[in-house]
């Protein structure tokens, strides 16, 4: 690369992504939602809503921090910096929150 | 292209090169925050879960209309309000201030109403005696609207910080202030805001349907 390419590869100052991307990402986004909704509106049994509605929302974050949140034009290593750590934090509150929640719920007298 | 090409523009000091991660220092900055409130927003969603699970008979008290529909209705408002932004920010890469400046106004706008929305929501459920402390669905869960305050209330409190950051970038950056920059970095605070909604829509509203 030349030599006046280094300011704009330190920080690159240039728009990433069309309009037409992110509109479809909004769509797929309002999609998912109303696929939310609905399973809301059957009325299905709570551990099968958490398991869809968790999966679901996790595709969603997973849209917004990759479009919006211009995720998917940074280099992979601001990737790797942030999220492994957050996701190892939530694994950890989980691992140690539950079992005792599930403890609590078995110990109250029937 | 080589780290060495970067020497003499800034020493530094490791072997990561002058800019590892080809960001800015306030972006940077700005994830980081995302990250540490991304936590505090779990920990609040995991004890939510955690007295819900140990509760038996959790209230379900949310019908389809008006709750569900209010709160779908809430969430399409704040999903256009990120749509606005990230084009708020092409528009300010591509050097357009006036189209920047009027994007920013139609995500503070789409705020507003959410807020709004989410206003005459909490003054049903505190008509219908629901409090931080009391709960009239089931006396024996009085953490129902503790866990619902809690979540929601920080939630628009992050809505409403927003709105406030978002006009002062919005003002500046008209002004001729403020760099496209300070933009995108508003914008990662109002998408993150958006994502958080994204899990407190499913786990506090359409978990909690009333089965009837």
């Amino acid at each position: 690369m030349s030599a006046h390419g280094h300011t704009a590869e330190l920080t690159h100052e240039h728009a990433v992504g069309t309009t037409k991307l992110f509109a479809t990402v909004w769509v797929w986004l309002l999609l998912l939602t109303i696929v939310e909704v609905y399973l809301a509106y059957l009325r299905l049994p709570v551990p099968i809503m958490i398991t869809i509605l968790v999966g679901l929302s996790l595709i969603k974050a997973a849209l917004i921090i990759s479009y919006f949140m211009h995720m998917r034009f940074e280099r992979l290593g601001l990737f790797l910096l942030l999220i492994p750590a957050m996701v190892f934090c939530i694994c950890m509150m989980l691992i140690m929150f539950f079992p005792d929640s599930i403890r609590l719920m078995q110990l109250r007298p029937h | 292209m080589s780290d060495t090409e970067f020497e003499g523009i800034v020493e530094s000091p490791w072997s990561g090169g002058a800019s590892p991660f080809a960001i800015n220092s306030k972006k940077l900055g700005m994830w980081l925050f995302i990250i540490s409130d991304s936590l505090t927003f779990s920990a609040l969603l995991i004890s939510y879960a955690y007295v819900r699970l140990e509760t038996p008979n959790w209230p379900r008290p949310f019908e389809i209309w008006p709750a569900i529909a209010k709160s779908s209705l809430m969430t399409f408002v704040l999903l256009s309000s990120s749509l606005t932004m990230v084009l708020g920010v092409n528009a300010a890469f591509n050097g357009d201030r006036k189209k920047t400046v009027r994007y920013l106004y139609a995500t503070i706008v789409c705020g507003i109403l959410f807020v709004a929305i989410h206003a005459t929501e909490w003054v049903t459920l505190l008509g219908e005696g629901v409090t931080p402390w009391k709960n009239p669905f089931n006396p024996a869960a009085p953490l129902f609207g503790g866990t619902f305050f809690g979540l929601t209330g920080l939630h628009m409190l992050h809505v409403t910080i927003g709105v406030v950051y978002l006009a002062i970038i919005a003002w500046g950056f008209g002004k001729g202030k403020y760099t496209a920059e300070h933009v995108e970095v508003s914008g990662l605070y109002w998408h993150f805001v958006d994502l958080v909604w994204m899990f407190i829509f499913p786990m506090v509203y359409l978990l909690s349907v009333n089965p009837k």
